[in-house]
């Protein structure tokens, strides 16, 4: 597999790391939406917005979209949401 | 037998081999199996079930019979396939599974056991007593059973990865693959030919006809020279592509010197390469399928496409009397070549009503090869037409079902073939993998002209993708022949007819599997094990699946396939693992007193990647434990030298540093002022302690952390999350700085002096109290000094830039030495921690919060951090939870083991009793007696309680009374002196 890294470019598979569904971080005490966040996961048949840490390239934490039935990616950003 | 002329083997150039222990010779250009072929060996291995004599059957590397093993010693290499082996001087080959030999072997005894020995027989009779299985008839059915074993002694030998990129990648190197890659180089694409030959051309080589006006294997040399003349263009031989991965990545095993002789040089045998293309071409050809017939498995009977291999190619005739048995047009070329070569042909079989021949042959049109005779070889074969049985003479039979077109690549990424009635074969799905364009006969064309015209097009399609001009490659007139077939998939009669030659998988056993209602191919396949063999059931797996589809009432579609996955052919374990051992599995990371440490005799302990001393003996210790009470009581009583370089140090800056660490920890780091140190306690967001350590403010926007030396990767990734998703406006940057400074602990009474002398500087209290922080000069070098105590005596870790980390080292153990102090390694560290009850990650284990600890007054109220919401669950605050003591022993046993359960005085030392666990134990010079820290339910509260531990792996119960978790100096005034 190949992510193509705003920073890099199109890299092998190997200098990444999977960093789990993109979700977004609940504020506040400890409720469902936290329960939500730190244990459930959703296993979808397509589309999945993940985080990918490029670990062996220039650290940047990835949000990508990637398609669990196809290995399609979709998109690649930086998830600091800023430009390259 | 081999032929007077022809071939493209070199026949001034003999080559002296040997096979199960007899001299042979073959030519330059031979592979082991053309040569045996030669020589008239015709048994070169023995079954994998039933041990019946085999010979070779394909030319190619689809071979699921002549498997050999290749090499003496530790270089032996079992299942070599013999048809891809290409012969080399002195090349020392042996038959597999047989005993005492190939021609005669005791275990053949199974195969009159036959009628007992079907699909699923061991399921069936080995299942009682349930005992036996492991102990009794899996060793004994796996002696009797499988193919070549490895020699179990270290391989000696080279392997080698590599990455190549390109444009367009072309998958085998016949006559699509070369008129696809010549269109594709000629319009300026980057091109990488690969094909598994030695030789490129593919059939090209093995058939009789022309392309352009000059012979096909001509055209195919002067083509190749062309494209290897090209820049742009590169072409690996011995190259099989055996995998397709994501995004155009394709896996490819080279076998770079598997056809010279031993003592190769530095050279690899294997390299595994992953190739990352744009655009690729399957240009992998078609594998030819047999027919099933009542002993079709006897050696002679082969491939008619093998057997025109052996005959244009290597000029070796497989018998003196051919029969050609085959449903379809393209068998009648095997009878034609061999007519041509001279050899006598039995009988030309076609099963086919109302075929034609103009060949001079004893023809059978709607008829079939009933059986062969002999028991070590075709001898005879019975021919049934529609008047009745015809007996002949003959010695081989070639046989051909048709083709199935190579669509393996295009299925691994779960692409299911198409079923192409008319060619009664699967086709590649259409799309099935992105950017990857079927071609030639692996897309069902399989006439020459048919092939040249469909890698032109194929190069077409990809260089319009790359946005490149097609530049006006002509395509040469070639063979435009028919391919006209009626389905044939076994020959109905008694008798075994086998489909999986190398598994030993008969017709019966697939009919038995649909009897027992195991209908779905998957499950048909691993009941009877067709097509599980090395080979994968290249050439078995269209006939089984025909033949369950006919049982099961099924057409072939609907019946399906079983899963094509990677590899396509054999690799090597160590290919794909090249670079993987020693260091290259576990690189060293060795600190910058590792020299000096080694000179002072000290043994290294791994800790992660790293290596650190674990002690310094000095003259008259014998044992470990003296150096290390020595080195406890030196830095109890004068100063102690320790490299502490390998804790993770992590440099943060930014406006919003401050509260960027705010953040990352429980506790509070915006209020610590410049020049001061404080120790941080950081949660996983699930509420569990991650990592501590200590954290100086060298200014107002500038920190520099250091994390356990376990975790520090995992600390900066983690901060690294923070910063860039869950902050990202925040004015924060990291860097590790790990690698950048050398870091050594000065600790002890005199560590003080030491450094007071050493730095010309005033370090009192008033000046630089405890956790005190700031730069310092030594020699003209610019370094960082830090009060920080991980032993509980007044101390110091200075930090100087990497470079001068040895003599840094060097000249802190000598004023110590003068100062009656020394080095001391990990083993005293853990000592003097554990006298203090300091933490290590023996307690942060992942499973302790920080209340377990006693550090729930770290978690600062009034501002978010990670994991507080989580750390405020009830089952994370619970009182019953087990939390940090120490431990002493108080019974006549002295002894504490980390790992040991801890259990009330009365209760039985059962799991379910078990309150709590020790984490580190050591024995403590300083009290003279052994401690341990461990967790233990309500432990807070029971300071002063006697608990037993219970080691049950090393049968030791001991009497411990509960202590509070520092043993020495718990009010501090030692680290404040």
């Amino acid at each position: 597999m190949r992510l193509t890294c705003p920073n890099c470019g199109a890299r092998d598979l190997r200098e990444f790391t999977y960093q789990g569904a993109a979700l977004n971080r609940p504020e506040g005490d400890w409720g469902e939406s936290w329960d939500a966040y730190v244990h459930l996961r959703d296993n979808p048949a397509g589309p999945s917005q993940e985080y990918w840490y490029h670990g062996l390239g220039c650290a940047a934490f990835l949000r990508v979209e990637r398609d669990t039935r196809t290995h399609d990616i979709l998109l690649v950003a930086l998830a600091s949401g800023g430009a390259a | 037998m081999r032929l007077s002329s022809g071939g493209l083997i070199d026949r001034t150039q003999p080559i002296g081999f040997q096979f199960d222990g007899h001299d042979y010779a073959g030519f330059q250009g031979d592979t082991l199996a053309s040569a045996l072929l030669a020589n008239g060996v015709r048994t070169v291995a023995r079954s994998f079930k039933y041990h019946r004599p085999r010979g070779i059957f394909s030319a190619g590397s689809e071979e699921p019979n002549a498997l050999v093993t290749l090499g003496t010693g530790a270089q032996t290499e079992p299942n070599v396939r013999a048809t891809t082996q290409e012969l080399f001087a002195g090349l020392q080959a042996r038959a597999q599974n047989c005993w005492p030999s190939v021609d005669w072997d005791v275990m053949q005894v199974n195969d009159l056991l036959a009628d007992f020995l079907g699909a699923g027989f061991y399921y069936k009779t080995f299942m009682w007593p349930k005992k036996a299985w492991e102990a009794v008839y899996e060793p004994l059915i796996r002696r009797a059973a499988g193919i070549g074993k490895l020699s179990g002694a270290d391989d000696p030998d080279l392997n080698e990865k590599a990455f190549a990129h390109c444009d367009l990648l072309v998958i085998g190197a016949g006559p699509t693959g070369l008129m696809a890659a010549l269109v594709a180089a000629e319009a300026g694409a980057d091109v990488i030919l690969c094909d598994e030959d030695a030789t490129l051309g593919g059939r090209l080589n093995a058939e009789v006809e022309e392309i352009g006006g000059q012979s096909a294997r001509d055209w195919a040399a002067a083509t190749l020279a062309r494209l290897s003349d090209m820049a742009n263009v590169r072409i690996m031989t011995r190259t099989t592509v055996t995998g397709v991965y994501d995004q155009g990545t394709f896996g490819a095993l080279e076998r770079v010197c598997r056809h010279l002789p031993p003592g190769r040089g530095k050279r690899p045998v294997d390299c595994f390469w992953r190739i990352v293309a744009k655009q690729a071409v399957l240009a992998a050809g078609a594998i030819e399928r047999p027919v099933a017939f009542r002993n079709n498995d006897r050696p002679g009977v082969m491939l008619a496409g093998a057997v025109r291999s052996y005959v244009n190619r290597y000029a070796v005739s497989p018998g003196r009397a051919v029969t050609v048995f085959g449903n379809n047009d393209n068998a009648h070329r095997t009878a034609r070549d061999l007519l041509a070569a001279g050899v006598h042909v039995a009988a030309l079989v076609d099963a086919r009503e109302g075929a034609k021949t103009d060949l001079a042959v004893p023809f059978y049109p709607g008829a079939v090869v009933e059986r062969v005779f002999g028991a070590n070889g075709v001898e005879a074969v019975s021919i049934r037409t529609a008047k009745g049985r015809e007996r002949l003479h003959s010695d081989c039979v070639a046989v051909s079902g048709g083709w199935n077109p190579s669509v393996h690549l295009t299925c691994h990424l779960n692409g299911r073939p198409v079923w192409d009635a008319g060619l009664a074969a699967f086709l590649p799905a259409p799309g099935a993998v992105p950017n990857l364009i079927p071609a030639g006969a692996a897309a069902g064309v399989f006439s020459t002209a048919g092939c040249l015209a469909s890698g032109a097009e194929a190069a077409g399609k990809a260089l319009l993708a790359l946005g490149l001009n097609a530049a006006n490659t002509t395509i040469p007139q070639a063979e435009d022949g028919t391919y006209d077939i009626t389905p044939l998939w076994q020959v109905p009669g008694r008798g075994r007819a086998w489909l999986d030659l190398h598994n030993d998988v008969t017709v019966k056993d697939v009919r038995g599997a649909a009897v027992e209602n195991f209908r779905s191919v998957e499950h048909m396949k691993r009941y009877t094990t067709q097509g599980m063999a090395p080979d994968q059931g290249k050439t078995s797996n269209m006939g089984a699946l025909a033949v369950l589809a006919d049982v099961t009432g099924r057409e072939v579609p609907q019946t399906g396939t079983t899963t094509y996955r990677p590899p396509f052919v054999p690799v090597p374990i160590a290919a794909l693992g090249a670079g993987g051992r020693g260091m290259g599995f576990a690189p060293r990371r060795l600190t910058t007193s590792h020299d000096v440490s080694l000179s002072m005799n000290a043994p290294m302990i791994e800790a992660g990647l790293w290596y650190r001393s674990s002690y310094f003996p000095r003259q008259g210790e014998a044992t470990w434990r003296q150096s290390c009470d020595r080195e406890v009581a030196m830095v109890r009583n004068a100063v102690g030298i320790c490299d502490v370089s390998t804790l993770g140090k992590i440099d943060i800056q930014g406006a919003d540093a401050a509260r960027f660490l705010d953040f990352v920890y429980t506790n509070t780091f915006s209020t610590l002022k410049p020049g001061r140190v404080r120790y941080g306690l950081m949660l996983r967001e699930d509420g569990f302690v991650m990592d501590d350590g200590t954290t100086a403010r060298l200014g107002p926007q500038h920190y520099v952390m250091t994390t356990t030396t376990a975790a520090a990767g995992l600390v900066m990734m983690h901060l690294e999350f923070v910063a860039q998703v869950l902050k990202p406006d925040w004015d924060v940057r990291l860097i590790s700085v790990t690698e950048q400074w050398a870091q050594v602990a000065v600790a002890g009474p005199k560590s003080r002096a030491l450094l007071q002398d050493l730095l010309g500087q005033d370090l009192s209290n008033d000046v630089f109290p405890v956790m005190a922080c700031g730069p310092v000069t030594l020699a003209g070098v610019e370094g960082r000094l830090f009060r920080i105590s991980f032993s509980g005596e007044l101390a110091y870790e200075i930090a100087m830039p990497a470079r001068y980390g040895e003599s840094l080292f060097r000249l802190l153990v000598a004023r110590a030495e003068a100062l009656g102090g020394g080095a001391y390694g990990l083993e005293a560290l853990n000592i003097l921690r554990l006298e203090k009850g300091l933490l290590t990650h023996a307690e942060l284990d992942g499973r302790t919060t920080a209340q377990d600890l006693g550090l729930e007054r770290m978690m600062a109220p009034g501002k978010d951090f990670i994991g507080k919401a989580a750390a405020s669950r009830p089952g994370l605050v619970a009182e019953d939870r087990a939390r940090l003591i120490a431990l002493k022993p108080v019974g006549p046993v002295k002894q504490i083991t980390a790992g040991a359960f801890l259990f009330e005085q009365d209760a039985e030392p059962v799991r379910t009793n078990a309150q709590g666990h020790v984490t580190s134990a050591g024995f403590s010079p300083t009290l003279g007696h052994t401690i341990g820290l461990a967790f233990l339910q309500n432990g807070a509260d029971r300071v002063g309680e006697r608990v037993h531990m219970v080691d049950h792996l090393r049968q030791i119960t001991t009497l411990c009374e509960v202590c509070e978790p520092v043993f020495f100096d718990p009010e501090g005034g030692r680290t404040r002196g």
